[in-house]
């Protein structure tokens, strides 16, 4: 009986025991609450540290150490730009070896500085491209021979680390790349103001380097740019049609449900196998050059190709059945229904589309690396059959150098990726809030 | 004469036939419209159709197969001398032929290769003036016929829109013809590959050295083609990485969804968009110089030994990448939990988090599944990072502190930089290839049948 009686007694709500269990819980919804917090404030730590890393790194390849020197522009090196004529003045300009130019300044500045070991140590501290510097100032202006000026010269890419703090000079000299002498001929010339940190457009407008210093992004970018054009070329209309076939005529069959199966699968493909696609398909039945846009080009847009058709479906989809109605009722065919009132209403969302797409393929690495985009080309690629490296591509052989200098130029060159995919990415979102519409 | 001035002319000869006949139509109908079947464009369309169509036919052969008919002439009137003289490859002797073409002034010296080069050019010169006369006078013929046909009552429109449906069914084709050439590619080199590794020294083999000499008097391993320890690292590192995004992708989704207001989802979403938008590369770079290099200092300090290139880095940078991917399909599979259930759990006393941990996530599990499925497959085939942080050597360990290699990797560092088809060595990379193809594919089809089996339960 006192089992009963116990069980039909009502639950006593401030029992002390409910008390603690009503508290336990509410502090097991507090921890649940606190760990969903934590897992998003990670998320964004980590979306911080690393732009904030590559920033930080980053901004100081925009920028390159110069050192000021007194250049006398000798008559014996370069000639006399008044007793020749102008061809033969050039070809002894570019003949002349400029070194014996920047040699002679650096005697002036350090005349204590002897031995021939020291005085090529001396000239490692300009860069190599100081030379083309130099014979270019003189090409431009000849009437330069015969003075002296003080002309800004850029440094080897160890001062530069220096002015910028990267090497640290209380470390033991063995464990230095600059020896104690460089030092010391370094913080000569800084006393007399001659170092100078400056805004560097090299690296926006020359293309690859072994010499940090001399290392730029354009001749990428234009890669790139090639690339993309072709995929844009490839996949867009080919994308486009493929979404209008599907959703506007496409009858039901097994054929049709193939295609739907088959475009969300290779929409999960990982990108090294489109990249071994390219390799076997575009080089090596087609004979297509390698390290061409051309061939980039074509492999990502077979990548892109499914983002396309995805978003232009529902983009298509989206567009009311009313206005087909409406069309087909005014007397036009399905074809002028489709061309003439459907794709455009569905273009933004199409054009949307086609810009993530592309910005994703602009990001894209390894399909590349397959067909051979990996080379170290210097030269400016002027056409889609010139051998080219991308922007994505640049940043990995750069991320492989082993100098210390090329660790900011990579991540200024990822600056300016990010960059790139921000601006696309903001140009999608602009034109879905600008032509959405909500029918 | 060049390829691109016959297609120009094509170009050109297509406009003129469009302004051609939609004259001859409309002065046909005695200059009224009304009087027409189509509108007097539609004739231009059919007209310039007509033209293209067949002229694009033959400049493609020309464009296809031109090279390789004119390389094939050439070819087989050089001597046997300079075979011999290049080893043998017909590819090194086009080389010296072109380059002899390109250049006038080449140091070439050789007489039967400058011979070759003169042939070369006259044989070139034919082919594509052949090429231009016969693409140019089947758009004439296709002219001929079109503008024979344009008449008042022709109807041109539905002519034309036949056309362009064929077109579009075409072009929808194509992402079928992708797959098929993947496929194709993959099992073609793969089994030129098998031919001389078996099937089960591939998958079961626990030795992976792909190094084989190139002379027959060099010293080097015999090549072996065990992918265990390959599959095993690329295994390692998405465990890792699952262990980073899982939790952090989940909670996350969760806490976006069910706790967080409206101003931090405003936040948040794009913050994660944008994680999600960082190319591959960037993280690669993230994880060699930063991350790997904190382990290996970290374990200097606690007196464990990382490697400077630990499957760890790896793994937890590409947790990282896939945090969003994870979080974003979650946050789907959770919305499209009906809100009746959440609200009836409410309803009886349930706090919020017993609601969600009892009720919402069960109902939403088979699309969290589904995501879990879709992000490992992404990580087994991310290829960037792995290059970049993980090692070469292919180490067979659960360690998560030492450098282990990926599928993907070895594909990277059997293929860049080498030409030839024909080793063993670069056969391999597509039977790699072909492995990582079927394994994500079999891991997407799960996937998507599991988040679709899951959506007809509340719809």
């Amino acid at each position: 009986m006192s089992d009963n009686a116990k069980e039909i007694k009502p639950t006593d709500w401030h029992s002390p025991e409910m008390n603690a269990r009503i508290k336990r819980r509410y502090r097991k919804e507090k921890w649940f609450k606190g760990l969903g917090f934590t897992a998003v404030i990670l998320a964004a730590m980590f979306l911080v540290t690393l732009i904030g890393r590559i920033a930080g790194d980053g901004l100081y390849g925009f920028v390159q150490t110069s050192i000021e020197l007194d250049i006398p522009f000798e008559e014996s090196i370069l000639g006399n730009p008044r007793e020749m004529s102008k061809a033969d003045f050039e070809e002894n300009v570019r003949r002349a070896n400029m070194l014996r130019i920047i040699d002679a300044s650096l005697q002036g500045h350090f005349p204590d500085v002897k031995s021939r070991r020291d005085r090529r140590e001396l000239l490692r501290m300009v860069s190599t491209g100081a030379r083309a510097q130099i014979r270019d100032m003189v090409l431009a202006n000849p009437s330069l021979v015969g003075t002296t000026e003080r002309v800004r010269l850029l440094a080897s890419d160890d001062v530069d680390q220096l002015r910028k703090g990267r090497i640290d000079a209380s470390e033991p000299e063995a464990n230095r790349k600059v020896k104690d002498k460089e030092l010391g001929w370094y913080q000569k010339l800084k006393e007399e103001g001659r170092v100078s940190l400056n805004f560097h457009t090299t690296f926006l407008t020359s293309g690859d380097s072994r010499d940090p210093e001399l290392a730029g992004i354009w001749g990428a970018t234009v890669g790139s740019a090639l690339t993309l054009l072709v995929t844009l070329a490839i996949a867009f209309p080919i994308g486009v049609l493929t979404a209008i076939y599907l959703e506007e005529f496409a009858p039901k069959n097994r054929l049709t449900d193939l295609i739907e199966v088959n475009i969300n699968n290779l929409a999960a493909v990982p990108s090294i196998v489109f990249g071994l696609l390219g390799l076997a398909v575009f080089l090596g039945v087609m004979h297509l050059p390698r390290s061409a846009p051309l061939v980039g080009g074509l492999t990502l847009a077979l990548m892109t190709l499914p983002t396309i058709i995805i978003a232009s479906r529902a983009s298509i989809k989206a567009v009311p059945p009313s206005i087909r109605d409406a069309a087909r009722g005014l007397g036009a065919s399905p074809m002028q229904v489709v061309f003439h009132h459907v794709v455009p209403l569905a273009m933004p969302g199409i054009l949307t589309g086609t810009i993530i797409g592309m910005a994703q393929a602009l990001g894209e690495t390894a399909p590349l690396l397959m067909i051979g985009m990996v080379a170290f080309i210097v030269d400016i690629p002027g056409g889609v059959t010139d051998a080219a490296t991308a922007l994505p591509v640049q940043i990995f052989l750069w991320a492989d150098s082993p100098e210390r200098a090329f660790v900011e130029k990579t991540s200024a060159a990822i600056l300016v990726l990010l960059t790139f995919l921000i601006a696309m990415n903001g140009l999608a979102i602009w034109l879905r809030q600008k032509f959405e519409q909500h029918w | 004469m060049t390829s691109s001035a016959i297609f120009l002319f094509l170009v050109m000869l297509a406009l003129g036939s469009f302004v051609f006949a939609r004259q001859k139509a409309l002065a046909g109908a005695g200059g009224d419209p009304a009087k027409l079947h189509s509108l007097p464009r539609h004739y231009g369309y059919f007209a310039a159709t007509c033209v293209l169509l067949p002229g694009l036919f033959a400049f493609g052969i020309w464009v296809i197969f031109g090279n390789s008919i004119i390389e094939g002439l050439i070819l087989s009137g050089v001597p046997d001398r300079v075979f011999e003289q290049n080893g043998d490859q017909a590819t090194l002797v086009l080389n010296r032929i072109r380059l002899a073409v390109e250049n006038p002034n080449s140091p070439e010296t050789d007489p039967d290769i400058l011979a070759a080069a003169a042939k070369f050019q006259a044989i070139y010169l034919k082919g594509i003036w052949a090429a231009f006369v016969l693409s140019i006078s089947l758009g004439l013929v296709g002219l001929y016929v079109a503008v024979n046909r344009t008449k008042p009552d022709f109807r041109a429109r539905n002519k034309f829109e036949r056309v362009v449906l064929i077109t579009l069914g075409m072009s929808s084709v194509i992402a079928i013809a992708t797959t098929l050439g993947i496929v194709a590619s993959l099992l073609f080199e793969s089994l030129r590959f098998f031919q001389e590794v078996s099937i089960a020294e591939f998958v079961f083999g626990l030795h992976w050295s792909p190094q084989t000499a190139l002379r027959a008097d060099q010293v080097a391993s015999a090549g072996a083609f065990g992918a265990v320890p390959l599959f095993a690292g690329t295994l390692l590192i998405s465990f890792i990485a699952m262990l980073v995004a899982g939790p952090i992708g989940l909670l996350a989704a969760i806490y976006l969804t069910q706790y967080a207001s409206q101003r931090m989802r405003k936040i948040a979403k794009p913050m994660l968009e944008v994680l999600a938008g960082v190319p591959t590369v960037v993280y690669g770079f993230f994880a060699a110089l930063t991350v790997a290099p904190l382990f290996r200092d970290m374990g200097i300090t606690l007196g464990l030994d990382i490697a400077s290139e630990s499957a760890l880095a790896a793994g937890i940078v590409m947790g990282i990448m896939i945090i969003p991917f994870v979080s974003s399909l979650s946050d789907d599979a959770i919305t499209a939990v009906p809100k009746s259930l959440k609200d009836g759990s409410l309803a009886l006393g349930a706090t919020p988090s017993e609601t969600i941990k009892q009720v919402v996530l069960p109902a939403a599990l088979p699309g969290i599944v589904g995501a879990f499925l879709l992000a490992i497959s992404r990580a087994v085939g991310e290829t960037m990072i792995v290059v970049m942080a993980a090692g070469m050597q292919p180490n067979l360990t659960a360690n998560p502190f030492e450098a282990v290699t990926t599928v993907t990797v070895q594909i990277v560092a059997l293929l860049t930089g080498d030409q030839e088809f024909d080793s063993a060595k670069t056969l391999s990379a597509f039977a790699l290839g072909l492995a990582l193809f079927v394994s994500t594919m079999v891991l997407n089809v799960i996937a998507l049948k599991i988040v679709r089996k899951y959506r007809e339960v509340y719809d």
